[in-house]
């Protein structure tokens, strides 16, 4: 008898993912709809596309979706939330998009307290306009319009979203992982639906920063671009839970 | 049921509750504070939700994805906030999101002033977001007729799946007058939202649309909107009013509070002998045709509270530029009677 | 019968004038007539001056503003006094806060009545209650309202000032007579 060993999540849509090799972006939406038909909720999900390379998430997943305006799904995801409080509710969110022109509604959503999920994906660059700097760019990293590298007395230093965010009461849940390894990715996982289950059971605001890679802009190959998430980008933005209400953290 | 009086602003507030809005989020802004403050208070009562949002930027998303998830949602501001809105609005064009905007204008450009002002009417109807697109625009020049209005943009909101503006100024906002709320607003007949809102799909994914990469398709899309909603909008939509026009031989042009300056105009001008009527655009956009086909009218004299936006929509509808005054004044300045009646006589001399 | 009273009432934020002409639309609307009420708003609200325009008529109101042609002038405070009393219409009524505004009216056709509502409010130990003071003297000589609109239960009184405050009504009447007595006298 053959045994399935591995299958694609019921969350997920027979369209092959457009993004470039060694890109975080599809581990991630993999490990999203595994986390939601673990939890039962494939059929009860709603999930904001962020503008950005996730824009065509509504393509990849079976979920009922929105495209959001740039930075605003966070206000957007409120507004659904609200009218749904018993669906999940997800917002999809790059580093542009979030820690850059949507940090107003980031940040007031989370003291809100709202209670939807936000997956954040800080690869350090503006991947679909092609390859300008971001918020979270690192220092001396070269980007379209950081090309001798981000200068910190010019652009000042990259902004660390879950540090900030844990500062407010609102949030339940913070979490920082990467998905450069086998272990991190299983970690990533765990967070995803350690987040979702705070969601469920309405206890505030979550959100997962995942630390990913963009080969493309980076201008590197899938591989060296693994390592320097875990060279660079990690020491910059340490792993960790920030933010657990029910470990009194 | 018996008259009440109340200010404008809460008025609004009162009938979006009962037209059954379910969702509000605002930022607070002079002159339009008492919707928020009215809606704070009275619609969690009323098992809906009130958010004072972080702006109005935050404002109006949100309204995307309360009206994209099904909830009979409004905000409301007044012109910069407007301004601010002008993006989200555009998504929730695109996204078909029924929702309700409240603009209550003051003076500007920029912060401009707190008082009353119609400078916000290319602002309404053509708008600021990206884009071919129409909204249709309701223009109260009662608190009454604020409180039917808001309760018609919620149905036609729902029937073509679009924003609607109601769009007062200061002086309707803040006035109090005597209101029934029990005018009957007729219930209209439109697509369920289970076919259509985020948390109805079951597996059959309900998208709300921002983007459409495809240009042919997005094409498809734009020429649905001006075939399925805007020529429809145009035929089914228009309101107006004509005032002592019978035997009218001038007309006045205006809406809203200026249109009530005008009615006082014209007792003192046909005192005068001069047969003088209003024609009252209700709609904005649509803009109406028909009064304007009136062959008996030597002049359109367009009064605004602002520096002739409406004109070209009249000369359009006039089909005759030379045949359209105006005579206006700006920046949060209320007209009085007198001065209208001034400068029409002036006008009407020159015109001789 | 045909009667429209076009209104204006000011003076310093805290006088109570806009509390006076929501007193008269709410005694208005219940009386069956057409009434508004515009206020002034924004920053001069906050200690400077506010005004409200009332209007009272047996039609239909179009423009509800009444900053020109006022045929009933309320001035409770000097600014005001210099900024209104030049807008009173021919046959035009001020009635003045002679507490605190020393000078006269001078206009051919209008007649002004001197009402020192501070120091009478102070006589009754109660400095809040001059705009009923003044109330009581515009309804004293012209027939905008009746009196028992504003205090009789349900009415205007109640309305404005919300149904817990209905114990001080006795009190403001007394407040509201005696500025209808000192109108009257100069009638």
């Amino acid at each position: 008898m053959p045994t399935t060993l591995f299958k694609k999540p019921n969350g997920l849509t027979d369209k092959k993912f457009h993004y470039c090799p060694g890109c975080g972006h599809g581990i991630v939406h993999r490990l999203i709809a595994e986390c939601v038909d673990e939890m039962g909720d494939t059929n009860n999900t709603i999930i904001c596309a962020p503008v950005g390379c996730a824009v065509f998430i509504p393509n990849y997943f079976v979920y009922d979706s929105i495209h959001c305006a740039h930075g605003r799904a966070p206000a957007t995801a409120t507004g659904i939330k609200r009218t749904h409080p018993d669906k999940t509710v997800i917002t999809y969110q790059g580093d542009g998009d979030l820690a850059s022109i949507g940090m107003a509604e980031i940040i007031h959503a989370a003291a809100r307290g709202e209670k939807f999920t936000t997956v954040f994906i800080n690869n350090g660059i503006y991947g679909m306009t092609g390859g300008q700097m971001a918020p979270t760019t690192l220092p001396g990293m070269k980007s379209t319009t950081s090309q001798s590298g981000r200068d910190p007395k010019l652009n000042g230093n990259p902004i660390r979203i879950c540090e900030l965010l844990a500062t407010l009461t609102g949030p339940a849940y913070i979490e920082r992982v990467a998905v450069d390894s086998p272990a991190h990715v299983i970690r990533a996982k765990a967070a995803i639906k350690k987040a979702l289950q705070y969601q469920k059971e309405k206890l505030g605001f979550s959100l997962v920063e995942v630390v990913s890679s963009c080969p493309t802009n980076w201008g590197k190959t899938a591989v060296k671009a693994m390592e320097f998430v875990k060279t660079d980008m990690i020491p910059y933005y340490p792993l960790g839970v920030y933010k657990d209400i029910k470990e009194g953290k | 049921m018996a008259k009440v009086l109340m200010k404008g602003n809460e008025a609004v507030g009162k009938a979006a509750i009962q037209a059954g809005c379910k969702f509000f989020a605002g930022y607070p802004i002079t002159p339009q504070n008492e919707v928020p403050e009215y809606l704070s208070r009275e619609l969690p009562l009323a098992g809906g939700t009130f958010i004072q949002s972080e702006s109005e930027v935050a404002a109006i998303n949100m309204l995307y994805g309360a009206g994209g998830s099904g909830a009979r949602c409004m905000t409301s501001s007044s012109s910069p906030g407007i301004a601010l809105k002008q993006e989200g609005i555009g998504y929730c064009v695109f996204g078909e999101i029924p929702c309700v905007i409240n603009s209550v204008a003051r003076g500007g450009p920029a912060l401009g002033t707190i008082q009353p002002s119609q400078q916000d009417y290319n602002q309404a109807t053509r708008g600021g977001a990206n884009g071919d697109y129409h909204i249709p625009v309701l223009a109260p020049a009662s608190i009454q007729e604020a409180v039917n209005f808001i309760k018609e943009a919620f149905e036609i909101a729902d029937v073509y799946r679009t924003p609607v503006i109601v769009l007062e100024d200061g002086l309707i906002g803040q006035m109090m007058e005597p209101v029934d709320f029990d005018v009957p607003v007729k219930k209209r007949e439109h697509t369920p939202k289970s076919e259509w809102a985020m948390g109805y799909g079951n597996g059959n994914p309900h998208l709300i649309e921002g983007i459409v990469m495809d240009a042919p398709m997005c094409e498809k899309k734009n020429r649905r909107f001006f075939k399925e909603k805007y020529e429809v909008i145009e035929k089914e939509e228009v309101r107006y009013e004509e005032y002592m026009m019978d035997d009218a031989e001038y007309a006045f042009v205006a809406y809203g509070s200026s249109s009530r300056i005008c009615k006082t105009a014209i007792k003192t001008l046909r005192e005068k002998g001069i047969k003088i009527g209003l024609i009252r655009p209700q709609t904005l956009w649509p803009f109406p045709q028909v009064p304007f086909q009136n062959k008996n009218i030597k002049l359109f004299i367009d009064i605004e509270m602002n520096m002739g936006q409406m004109v070209p929509d009249v000369a359009l509808a006039v089909n005759d530029k030379n045949k359209v005054k105006f005579f206006g004044r700006c920046g949060g300045m209320i007209p009085s009677p007198e001065e209208v009646v001034e400068a029409t006589e002036k006008i009407i001399g020159g015109a001789k | 019968m045909g009667e429209t009273y076009r209104m204006s009432c000011s003076g310093f934020g805290g006088q109570g004038v806009m509390a006076l002409g929501k007193l008269i639309v709410y005694a208005g609307m219940d009386e069956g007539k057409e009434v508004s009420w515009v206020p002034s708003y924004g920053p001069e609200m906050r200690g400077g001056t506010a005004n409200c325009s009332v209007i009272v008529s047996d039609e239909p109101i179009a423009s509800p503003i009444v900053s020109q042609n006022i045929s009933v002038n309320v001035v409770m405070n000097l600014p005001s006094f210099h900024k209104f009393v030049p807008e009173t219409a021919k046959n035009g009524i001020v009635f003045v806060n002679s507490s605190i505004i020393s000078e006269k009216v001078e206009m051919p056709g209008v007649k002004a009545y001197y009402i020192p509502a501070n120091d009478i409010a102070n006589e009754l130990g109660n400095p809040r209650m001059i705009n009923i003071i003044m109330l009581g003297a515009i309804l004293g000589v012209l027939p905008i309202v009746k009196a028992e609109s504003i205090f009789a239960s349900g009415g205007a009184f109640e309305h404005v000032f919300g149904v817990s405050k209905a114990k001080f009504i006795p009190g403001n009447k007394v407040a509201f007579e005696k500025g209808m007595e000192c109108a009257k006298a100069q009638m």
